[in-house]
């Protein structure tokens, strides 16, 4: 079922255009209040849009007919929503959480119940079937709701922010089980942090201020982002520049050695950096750029980010004990692996 | 305790004066006497009236007339309330406050029982014998209550016995369900039937054999004693007797009730001078 | 917490002895010795028994009709729900004796619905089913605002996830709303199960007052006050004690938060 949508919510700035080919995932990226949760949950039928049309497969979802809405309600819609709170009902247990969709349609309580504790199993929460929602962990409760989503054999399944709020491990686990369960299924999955949407997602759709600003297959988009946006969201660093014989040229002058296509000298391009990839280096070296330390900000894992005004570096308290750049210092940053740059249409 | 915040203080003071200026009230105006009687119920009217011809007559006295059902009236000034003067709707509710009568009860009207039906009369109640009709809705007073004890002995009396859907705690509750049209049937007062307009009553033979004595008496806690006897005077006077029997009331001879004999048990309905003159 | 001004704890005792005085002056009448006994008396006990089985019967009947209602004026909006709930929940603080007189020209033998009861050979007045009405007339009020108030407090989010699992409105209300509000609803209907015991003037008014058929408790008390004062101080003090109890038990927050 290929989803086509025109998100339209004039109240919240959303007007969102979305396309998900049948068995592809799509990442809905953004910032939080860039309109994600308002796009999903209008597709849900959580909330209704005030213009635009959607269809799933030939059902309509919504549609605007001379500024009368109409909207399919979200019972007959075959689309399964995981929400960031995971949205357990509280007074039935794990198992009748997952048991609820095929009992809905009318399946008896022991096939239900057969039925959930398959899905269950598939997503490693068999153990968890007797317990409470209320007694479960934030990740063992995403599963579940992830679990009970499926078990409605949705014809299209929405995740809102499903790594929101876990621990690293947790957001691990998740990350390797909807790549799993997902496969062939037609899905959105709305995150902040462009890094979750690698492994999963097929395509990518760039939300800002309501809008899709970029979209686009997965690894193309983050490899080539078109705005400085895009690339932050990526957890890139975004260098944009003009382009001399090897290398990006940056409006101070200085150069970044880089590959790329043969463009004509003076074209404006663009390159991102994995600030993974980036060390301090002495001045002497090489191809460094050198820059002004502009913030020193702890990333709370044993690593400093240091911020440049064009570059930064995340290097271990080990390391910054050896050398402490204090701010308003210079500091000469060395970009690693030569970045691949791309024309910017300008 | 102390107080240490003048709001407190304030506050605690306000509370306080509320009892004290309810009793401060009558010594200040010593050119105005206020009696108060606690009269029954069904004493409503004529008290009003007799009070207001009271007062014509002795400018600087004012009546201030309670009324409530016998026992409620009786459990009050038992409680302490300042009451001058108590007319009961019946002897043992007198008996109920006799350590607190000055001197003497006494008589000053009675009251037979009547069968009051809705105006139209929709169950066809002909006598008390048609009471005892199944299908009849019959109200009544409880057998605790006076006129529910004047009830009872009448229905042993004239020997039919009635089986009430109800049997309510004050005749004005009676009347009501009469009224009402809930109930086709219900024995009250003559003197009941006289004040509602929805119901009508229809006498039967042997009800004046049972009739109910209000005495009247002054209270030793009386905060006027002199006034109170003098309105006591009035209400057994000529012109008294004469409110009551257009009332509806039988007027009594004024004889002497006594009420320490009557403490605590069954009230003596019979008073074999209330048929001569009801 | 913080220490409260000394003028305020003040004013609290005074409360709180205006509140317990009265309690402490009927247990101060009573007669201990012979407390038993007067509870075991046919009347005490009948009147007692058919408290407590109306009360039941009224309680059951407020929750049956206050929770659609409580759910009805939940879904209207703006100065419809106010008015509505202000006239639904009249009953609370009415006059006993004035809903007693309003239940009677609607269910009483010439009242605008008792009339065709009446004549339907179901006559309500002076009848059991006349009790259990006039306090369910007061009492429903209390499960009605419970429900409304703890529908109020939902965001339907829970529901539009059920909705999206295929889930018709019946099976949502089942499954995720009513249980949702079940603290709710219980403490409603424990008031309202006290609310009843207590019933008297509606009761007085409407039912009228028979022994077995619709002399509650109250209406004994209020009977044996005439006669045996003590009798009546015995039973009020098991319905200070049922009161005491009832109110506790609502009073208790629910176990666990209401999501």
């Amino acid at each position: 079922m290929t989803l086509e949508a025109v998100v339209g919510m004039s109240s919240r700035g959303v007007n969102a255009v979305l396309h998900v080919p049948e068995g592809t995932t799509l990442a809905l990226l953004g910032p939080n209040g860039a309109g994600k949760t308002t796009v999903i949950e209008a597709l849900a039928g959580l909330t209704a849009p005030d213009s635009g049309h959607a269809t799933l497969g030939d059902a309509v979802l919504f549609s605007d007919r001379e500024g009368r809405m109409r909207v399919t309600e979200s019972r007959s819609r075959g689309i399964a929503l995981v929400t960031q709170d995971s949205a357990l009902f509280p007074h039935v247990s794990v198992l009748d959480n997952v048991a609820f969709p095929a009992r809905a349609q009318g399946a008896s309580r022991a096939s239900s119940r057969a039925g959930a504790h398959k899905w269950l199993s598939r997503v490693g929460a068999g153990h968890l079937a007797a317990r409470r929602p209320r007694t479960l962990s934030g990740g063992e409760a995403r599963r579940v709701a992830v679990a009970r989503a499926l078990a409605s054999d949705p014809r299209l399944v929405l995740l809102d922010e499903p790594f929101a709020s876990l621990d690293i491990e947790a957001a691990i686990a998740m990350r390797s089980l909807l790549r799993d369960v997902l496969k062939g299924r037609t899905a959105v999955l709305s995150t902040h942090d462009g890094l979750d949407a690698i492994d999963i997602a097929h395509t990518i759709a760039v939300l800002d201020h309501g809008t899709v600003v970029e979209e686009g297959a997965t690894s193309a988009t983050f490899e080539r982002p078109r705005t400085a946006f895009t690339a932050a969201l990526a957890g890139l660093i975004w260098l944009r520049g003009t382009w001399v014989e090897g290398a990006l040229a940056l409006p101070d002058g200085q150069l970044v050695p880089a590959d790329g296509e043969e463009f004509t000298l003076g074209a404006t391009v663009a390159a991102t950096i994995n600030p993974r990839a980036v060390k301090i280096v002495p001045s002497t070296t090489p191809g460094c750029v050198c820059d002004v330390v502009l913030a020193l900000e702890p990333r709370g894992d044993g690593t400093l980010r240091v911020r440049g005004s064009l570059l930064w570096a995340e290097v271990s308290i080990a390391e910054a004990s050896r050398f402490l750049p204090r701010v308003g210092e210079t500091v000469h940053f060395d970009v690693g692996t030569r970045p691949h740059a791309f024309s910017l249409a300008s | 305790m102390r107080l240490r915040n003048p709001l407190a203080a304030a506050a605690l003071a306000a509370a306080c004066s509320l009892s004290v200026g309810a009793c401060a009230a009558e010594d200040d105006a010593p050119t105005r006497v206020t009696i108060n009687v606690y009269a029954a119920a069904s004493l409503s009217e004529v008290f009003a009236a007799l009070a207001e011809q009271y007062e014509t007559a002795h400018p600087g006295v004012s009546i201030r007339l309670t009324f409530a059902g016998s026992s409620d009236l009786a459990a009050q000034i038992n409680e302490g309330a300042p009451a001058d003067i108590f007319a009961s709707a019946n002897e043992a509710q007198m008996g109920v406050v006799a350590e607190h009568v000055a001197g003497m009860a006494e008589l000053f009207a009675s009251n037979t029982l009547t069968i009051a039906v809705p105006r139209g009369n929709p169950g066809g109640v002909t006598d008390f014998a048609s009471l005892a009709n199944p299908g009849l809705k019959v109200v009544v007073c409880a057998p605790e209550v006076p006129c529910g004890a004047a009830t009872a002995l009448v229905e042993e009396k004239l020997g039919v016995i009635l089986s009430p859907v109800s049997e309510l705690t004050n005749v004005t509750d009676v009347l009501g369900a009469v009224s009402s049209g809930e109930a086709d049937a219900g024995l009250v007062y003559v003197t009941d039937v006289a004040r509602a307009k929805e119901v009508e009553g229809i006498p039967f033979a042997g009800s004046a054999s049972v009739a109910t004595r209000y005495p009247i008496a002054v209270l030793t806690g009386a905060h006027a004693p002199t006034a109170a006897r003098s309105f006591v005077d009035f209400v057994l006077g000529q012109q008294g007797q004469a409110a009551l029997l257009a009332a509806g009331f039988a007027t009594s001879d004024g004889g002497a009730s006594d009420v320490t004999a009557l403490n605590g048990t069954a009230p003596d309905v019979t008073a074999p001078d209330a048929s001569a003159v009801g | 917490m913080t220490r409260l001004p000394r003028w305020l704890l003040v004013l609290a005792v005074i409360a709180a002895a205006f509140a317990v005085l009265p309690l402490v002056g009927l247990a101060s009448r009573a007669n201990w010795a012979q407390l038993p006994g007067q509870l075991a008396t046919p009347s005490a006990r009948t009147a007692l028994g058919l408290s407590l089985r109306t009360a039941a019967a009224s309680t059951a009947l407020c929750i049956t009709l206050g929770v659609p209602l409580g759910f009805a004026l939940a879904a209207l909006k703006g100065v419809a729900r106010a008015v509505l709930r202000a006239i639904l929940l009249a009953p609370l603080v009415l006059p006993p004796v004035v809903s007693g007189l309003g239940l009677l020209y609607a269910f009483g033998r010439r009242g605008l619905l008792g009339a065709t009861l009446d004549a339907a050979g179901i006559p309500v007045a002076f009848t059991t089913a006349a009790v259990v009405l006039a306090q369910a007339f007061v009492a429903m009020p209390f499960v009605v605002v419970s429900v409304e108030a703890a529908l109020a407090a939902r965001d339907g989010r829970l529901e539009a996830i059920a909705a999206t699992l295929g889930a018709g409105r019946s099976r949502i209300l089942r499954v995720i709303t009513l249980p949702g509000i079940g603290v709710a609803v219980a403490m409603g209907a424990v008031l309202a199960f006290a609310r009843s015991l207590g019933e008297f003037g509606a009761t007085l008014t409407f039912a009228g007052s028979l022994e077995g058929v619709t002399r509650t408790a109250a209406l004994q008390i209020y009977l044996a006050r005439e006669s045996d004062p003590q009798a009546a101080v015995a039973l009020g003090l098991v319905l200070v004690a049922l009161a005491i109890l009832i109110v506790a038990a609502a009073a208790r927050p629910g176990r666990r938060a209401i999501p």
